[in-house]
């Protein structure tokens, strides 16, 4: 009991120190200066409410602890048996195939709002399938790897911006740009592993941003590029006035009235279709000795080498195919923000892009893209929540580790099963 | 086959290796026994050129391949099964089998999974299950097997009975004398200088980065200093 009694004291004291200052107090501007001021007396009571709860809970932890493990599982799957792989497998691909289905559909039911904000998880899917080869299968933690998708993007911006290069054309441009670049990374950082190379690979992303902002005369620093065109279908251009010569309009083409709405459906069909073509390419390579090379080098070092693998190209090749497809990302986020700055490429969106690969459970495609769609909805969602949305964001990714730590959809290989004996 | 000529290594400043001479035949099994830390990994290492030796050379079927990249060495038709196993565990047996077959065609790869299938049994039961649910003795089976799956002419195989139970330890060796009748090269290093020099048609005793002694498995048996040191007496 005397050890409970400390470590509540503990505790209570700890949430005072911790929420007093910051909720307790109040800058006010008085003129020129600023002044410290107490706030009103419910908030206080407020922190010293939580501080008793905090207190008693502790007290009492190991007997309210005791009762909760009581209670039925709050999780109904928790202890169910594994699904029987061939209708795991099934499943799967009935799952995928409505989830297409439904993609497609999608535009044309739901708002304006909500397929923009579709266009942006299908191209954090593309960005999370392209870290899951990284992170996932080849097991190199890489927490710069929004610098390919800043290349990407700007590749696109500045080609379009100095040689009027269209869409089409800076696609795959800006996907092999991203992808030298993460060859050209991958060469100092192959002797690297683990907490070294997530180091190394920070700075580069952070080197890729300072110089975006600070090659002024190039990329406009942090006033970013703006105008960047819209991608065309076969010449017809989704705007009300054509711009470019030599094209025509797509609601005269058609002989449909103008809408704002046609471009923003074109854009999440051309999204929806790249992420599509990264998720089956990135599917067959994990099934091709490639794939197998990267596992292989994941779980030992040591004996991929003995088997003549060269670690050199092994790892390479996992950058490089990681990075080809930010930039595939990149290119359509510029595509459609039309401007672009160093902002968007901080190290929060790398965060953001491994937490999907963690939560979503490495490796395995189906739980990434899960999770890509549950993260990037989620806030969201939440907006009506204002300010404590990100709140909110990190108390559902601390659950959703407590409740699967291996990830939503952990990485299951195929395999035959045995009868089970009698 | 596999000849080395005074070779030292070093790691950073320090000489494990002070001048080791190792002759392997086609067609042989040769036993390199020696007690702990007495270099017999670094000699395998060497070989595979991780670390590469600091003088000295190395050949390999008439090729000097002292200099040579490890990922080209192991291509070069020498196979190693590395000390402690080291199958990929989260990998299937299968798909452990067919790292090992990386660099060959689809055809050869099927052939020589039935061939290490016939050779290990146990393995075709357990084809789809992941290797690091396997017992020691499984593990070890499967790394010999993934060794044989490049068709290599000499298999190199560092303390295959470690941790083992003395049962297993025994079928591996069988293992270890039958490829030897299918014209495979073996060379063995082991710290069961017994059963190792039992099979084995010559032996080398490796002393603190020296050959202290070299002679044929039976006469090493029978050798007093051999007994009194690693024999037990």
């Amino acid at each position: 009991m005397t050890a409970n009694l400390k470590h509540a004291l503990f505790c209570a004291f700890i949430t005072l120190i911790i929420s007093y200052p910051i909720l307790g107090f109040d800058l006010k501007g008085r003129g020129t200066s600023v002044a410290l001021e107490g706030v009103d007396i419910s908030t206080s009571i407020g922190v010293l409410l939580a501080v008793v709860i905090v207190f008693v809970f502790q007290l009492y932890r190991d007997t309210i602890m005791g009762s909760v493990r009581q209670l039925p599982a709050i999780n109904p799957l928790a202890n169910r048996e594994p699904m029987e792989q061939s209708k795991r497998l099934k499943l799967e691909s009935i799952l995928l195939t409505l989830m297409v289905i439904g993609a497609v559909i999608w535009p044309f039911i739901a708002s304006r709002g909500a397929v923009d904000l579709a266009t942006l998880v299908l191209i954090y899917i593309m960005l999370a399938l392209g870290l899951n080869v990284v992170v996932g299968l080849a097991g190199l933690l890489d927490l710069g790897y929004v610098a390919f998708y800043a290349v990407g993007a700007y590749s696109f911006a500045l080609l379009s911006q100095y040689f009027g290069i269209s869409f089409w054309f800076a696609l795959p441009i800006g996907a092999g740009l991203a992808a030298l670049f993460g060859l050209v990374l991958g060469f100092p950082v192959l002797r690297l592993r683990g907490d070294y190379l997530a180091i190394v690979t920070l700075g580069f992303g952070e080197i890729i941003r300072i110089l975006l902002n600070n090659m002024t005369s190039l990329t406009g620093g942090p006033n970013g590029i703006g105008g960047i065109p819209d991608p065309t279908l076969f010449g017809m251009e989704f705007s009300r006035l054509i711009k470019e010569e030599g094209n025509t309009s797509f609601h005269e083409t058609f002989g449909i009235a103008y809408s704002g709405e046609h471009k923003v459906i074109f854009l999440y069909l051309i999204a929806l279709v790249l992420a599509v073509i990264t998720a089956v390419a990135i599917r067959r390579l994990m099934r091709m000795p490639v794939g197998r090379a990267w596992e292989a080098l994941r779980e030992d070092e040591i004996a991929a080498k003995s088997l003549g693998l060269s670690r050199t190209a092994v790892k390479l090749s996992a950058f490089t195919i990681g990075a080809f497809f930010a930039g595939f990302a990149g290119t359509v986020f510029a595509s459609k923000q039309g401007f672009i700055s160093p902002e968007s490429f901080v190290f929060l969106e790398s965060a953001i892009i491994l937490a999907i690969v963690v939560l979503g459970g490495m490796g395995s495609q189906m739980g990434v893209i899960l999770a890509a769609i549950a993260v990037t909805i989620l806030p969201e969602l939440a907006r009506e929540f204002s300010e404590y949305r990100m709140l909110i964001f990190g108390a559902a990714m601390v659950l959703m580790m407590v409740w699967r730590p291996q990830g939503l959809m952990p990485m299951r290989r195929i395999h035959i099963e045995l009868k089970r004996q009698e | 086959m596999l000849v080395l000529e005074d070779v030292h290594t070093h790691y950073g400043k320090i000489e494990a290796l002070h001048g080791v001479s190792v002759e392997v035949n086609k067609g042989e099994i040769v036993s390199l026994i020696g007690a702990n830390g007495a270099g017999k990994t670094t000699l395998l290492m060497t070989v595979c050129g991780n670390p590469q030796a600091t003088s000295g050379r190395i050949i390999f079927q008439g090729h000097d391949i002292t200099r040579d990249m490890t990922s080209n060495i192991m291509r070069s038709g020498i196979a190693i099964v590395p000390e402690g196993r080291r199958v990929f565990s989260g990998l299937t047996v299968e798909e452990n089998l067919h790292m090992g077959g990386f660099f060959n065609t689809k055809a050869e790869i099927r052939k020589s999974q039935n061939h290490v299938y016939e050779l290990f049994p146990r393995l075709k039961e357990r084809e789809h299950q992941r290797a690091g649910t396997m017992s020691g003795g499984e593990q070890q089976m499967l790394a010999i097997g993934r060794a044989l799956m490049s068709k290599p002419n000499m298999i190199i195989l560092d303390e295959p009975s470690l941790g083992l139970a003395p049962l297993v330890i025994k079928q591996i060796f069988e293992i270890i004398g039958q490829l030897r009748e299918e014209g495979i090269t073996v060379f063995l290093v082991e710290q069961n200088a017994h059963q190792a020099l039992n099979l084995a048609d010559r032996g080398y005793v490796l002393e603190t980065g020296r050959i202290r002694l070299h002679d044929t498995g039976k006469n090493l048996l029978s050798n007093p200093d051999v007994q009194n040191a690693y024999l037990g007496g």
